[in-house]
């Protein structure tokens, strides 16, 4: 007799039951139940909020080179557990074929943006020829706590997609997955934790979006949210809550399952670009050329 | 030192106001041409320093707002998208040019109708604005430069709507970067500041630029929402408070229109230990000041360690003494009017709520003149980190001081705010400057300085004070798709 897994969130580091103690049950594609899947409820978004908060100092100021190492070792992990990341897709009714695809995608995917962990500020940076004796210039920060709706048609590479470029650029993350496809969302967990990624940097809730994501768009401590293929109505009261402390709100209706879903403007959007200007001392008669 | 030489006074110097030309009644700039407002409504414009009414200001109406629009949108599809983009440079470059050689007017208009010092719009807000259009003319036939790998398109129309604190420079910064990247403009000013950016339509009347590529139509907010709730927009950029920030951002939610916001900001000013004390002072004067606070980065949150706060607050009351504060016409003067008696009240408002809460005022002691609108300049010690005054943005010449001891917590202190908009350090040490330069979360930092400006620039906030950045190449990224 199989065991049927229970899957938990995952939150700081840590793999709770959701605070409210609801479960729902996931089916394979011929409706068997295959797991009990936390139906995570707001007390758990707030939780989840203040781990990312808490993280947040730390992995912004993680050097570039480091944040690259650890979004490597993720997908040197991935790479090690494809097997369970193939059943599970497989179990929730894909072919073995596109399945296989997906998570090299996935992999392919977490390496390109490893890379770009220390080649982003250089591009989006610039030094500003002022006209005045100062050094100017401007380069990227990361926006700061992220809210991710995972893409809710795929397993794995919609959230992979859109939660890597979010890291690489040094935000902490609240994720929401896929409510119906949530089995690889917690396995990706429990590779991140393995990953060296520090705790509280990304934090993974199952359950209803309808019921999570108002919570998630209204929160004041939550500077930018991530929303991928949503009807008109649901971006559009996602929008509105976001309002009141002025959320980035990026919507991209983009096939992850494409090669080309993927770049540097995926980056750029949860970044905010600071200016700093600096005086240079003018004394003395010497001039470069002496 | 003695604590005061205020028996020294300056003889008056007053800029001359021969050489300029104010019409009695100004009309809408649509289509190249001066068009009467619909409902023929008009509204007074008054110089905030005597309450003397300069001109007569056209109140657009929601038809005169679809008639910009339309002519905006015409000359966009019919001109100025199909232009050469060297063309579209040089037509910019002209304007930079036009605005330069009617400086002199353009910055005693600007002080008239808005209450500033002479001093800084002929110093600052007039060059920084000509400038500005200079800076923005040469990127026209360099956007594919700018953003290599990347099909870039301009946007369409761009409804775009600025403040009474710098009046022409706001105007500036939104029409330069729309032009050059290809987009054509419905601009509105602040109803108490129409003058400078009327004076512009007449200069890019002067330039030869096409019909309806710059529109400029006054009035109030009832204008201002027809702009931002007309269907034929593609854009909006916005400058101002961040309550009105977020009714447009409401508005403008369930439509394809792009949006910018510059909103407002509570600037923490730090002051730490091995500063140059003199220098600093002369900083947090800048900061908070400038402009009679009007400023929407003003360094109004000072933080000073807690070692040298005694020195530094008697050294700035010192300084205090020295500014003139009066008539924004004299060359002497440090601090002009309040822009509008709307915003005097606002300002004593929130001095009572300080005096109420229990922090200590210091006031300057100088003869204000009877009539216009005026505030001293005023400093609260004693302040709580969670009193209204140190949390909400006041936007007159009103500081409000805080010690700290550690780093750690001024950094905490400094970014416990909704705002992000800017930060002032002032240290002698490098790394101490790094140190927290990036760990403050705000779009501007000044190291050792403060309130400086340039277009070449990037200049935006973090968080509630708005997205998108005006200046430099970072800011052609709002006017492109």
């Amino acid at each position: 007799m199989n065991i049927l897994k229970t899957y938990k969130i995952y939150i700081n580091g840590q793999f709770p039951r959701t605070e409210s103690g609801r479960t729902y049950v996931v089916n394979d594609a011929e409706g068997n139940p295959i797991a009990n899947v936390c139906q995570s409820s707001k007390k758990d978004i707030r939780n989840a909020v203040q781990a990312a908060r808490k993280a947040f100092g730390s992995w912004s100021e993680r050097s570039a080179f480091n944040r690259g190492q650890i979004l490597y070792r993720i997908a040197e992990m991935l790479e090690g557990r494809k097997a369970q990341f193939l059943e599970e897709l497989t179990q929730q009714g894909q072919s073995l074929e596109t399945a296989k695809d997906e998570i090299q995608l996935c992999i392919d995917r977490i390496v390109y943006y490893a890379g770009w962990c220390d080649k982003y500020q250089q591009i989006l940076s610039s030094v500003n020829p002022v006209n005045s004796s100062h050094f100017n210039f401007s380069m990227a920060e990361p926006t700061g706590v992220v809210g991710i709706l995972a893409e809710q048609s795929t397993g794995l590479i919609g959230f992979v997609s859109q939660l890597m470029p979010v890291i690489a650029g040094g935000n902490s993350v609240v994720l929401i997955a896929s409510e119906q496809l949530p089995l690889c969302a917690i396995t990706f967990a429990e590779v991140l934790e393995t990953s060296d990624l520090p705790a509280g940097v990304v934090n993974i809730l199952t359950g209803s979006a309808d019921e999570m994501l108002p919570t998630l768009a209204e929160h004041m401590d939550v500077n930018a949210l991530f929303l991928s293929n949503v009807d008109a109505e649901m971006e559009k009261n996602t929008q509105l809550s976001a309002i009141d402390n002025l959320k980035r709100v990026i919507v991209k209706n983009d096939d992850w399952t494409k090669e080309d879903a993927q770049g540097i403007s995926y980056i750029s959007s949860f970044q905010e670009i600071k200016t700093t200007w600096h005086p240079i001392e003018q004394i003395g008669g010497a001039t470069s050329s002496y | 030192m003695t604590e005061s030489n205020n028996n020294w006074e300056y003889a008056p110097s007053l800029e001359g106001t021969s050489h300029i030309q104010l019409k009695e009644k100004y009309d809408l700039f649509i289509d190249g041409k001066w068009v009467k407002p619909s409902n023929n409504r008009y509204f007074d414009t008054i110089n905030p320093s005597n309450e003397e009414k300069l001109a007569e200001i056209a109140w657009a109406s929601d038809a005169d707002v679809d008639l910009a629009v339309k002519a905006a949108r015409k000359a966009y599809v019919e001109v100025w998208s199909k232009m050469k983009a060297s063309e579209r440079a040089k037509y910019i470059f002209r304007i930079a040019r036009l605005m330069q050689e009617h400086a002199r007017e353009l910055a005693v208009i600007e002080t008239l109708d808005g209450g500033k010092p002479i001093r800084e719009s002929r110093d600052i807000d007039v060059p920084l604005a000509c400038n500005h259009f200079f800076y923005y003319a040469g990127w026209a036939d360099k956007l594919q430069d700018a953003f290599p790998n990347r099909m870039i398109q301009s946007l369409g129309v761009a409804g775009q709507i600025i403040p009474w604190n710098f009046p022409l420079l706001m105007a500036a910064w939104k029409i330069a970067p729309a032009l050059a990247a290809g987009n054509t403009v419905v601009l509105k000013p602040a109803e108490t500041t129409s003058l400078t950016a009327l004076k512009l339509a007449e200069i890019i009347e002067q330039s030869g630029l096409p019909a309806g590529v710059v529109n400029i139509i006054t009035g109030h907010g009832d204008t201002g929402a027809a702009i931002v709730n007309h269907p034929d927009i593609d854009k909006i950029a916005f400058t101002g408070s961040t309550a009105v920030g977020k009714l447009i951002q409401k508005s403008v939610i369930v439509t394809a229109k792009r949006v910018s916001l510059e909103l407002g900001g509570k600037s923490a000013n730090i002051i730490l230990e091995d500063a140059p004390i003199d220098q600093a002072v002369e900083g947090i004067v800048n900061g908070i000041f400038f402009n009679q606070g009007h400023v929407c980065c003003a360094g109004s949150r000072l933080y000073v360690q807690e070692s040298i706060a005694e020195e530094v607050v008697r050294k700035l009351k010192q300084r205090m003494q020295s500014l003139y504060v009066g008539n924004p016409l004299d060359k002497n003067t440090d601090v002009g009017a309040i822009n509008s008696k709307e915003q005097l009240s606002t300002i004593e408002k929130y001095i009572n709520i300080g005096i109420n809460e229990g922090a200590d005022m210091f006031q300057v002691e100088c003869e204000i003149p009877s009539k216009g609108f005026y505030c001293r300049p005023t400093i609260f010690t004693n302040v709580a980190q969670s009193s209204v005054i140190s949390q909400e943005e006041i936007f007159g010449p009103v500081l409000t001081i805080q010690t700290f001891r550690t780093i750690d917590e001024v950094i905490q202190k400094a970014n416990n705010s909704p705002y992000g908009l800017a930060a002032g350090v002032w240290t002698d040490k490098g790394s101490r400057i790094f140190n927290l330069t990036s760990k403050l979360r705000a779009g501007v930092i000044w190291a050792n300085t403060y309130n400086k400006f340039d277009p070449a620039s990037p200049f935006g906030g973090y968080k509630e004070s708005g997205f998108g950045r005006e200046g430099g190449l970072h800011g052609l990224e709002a006017y492109l798709k």
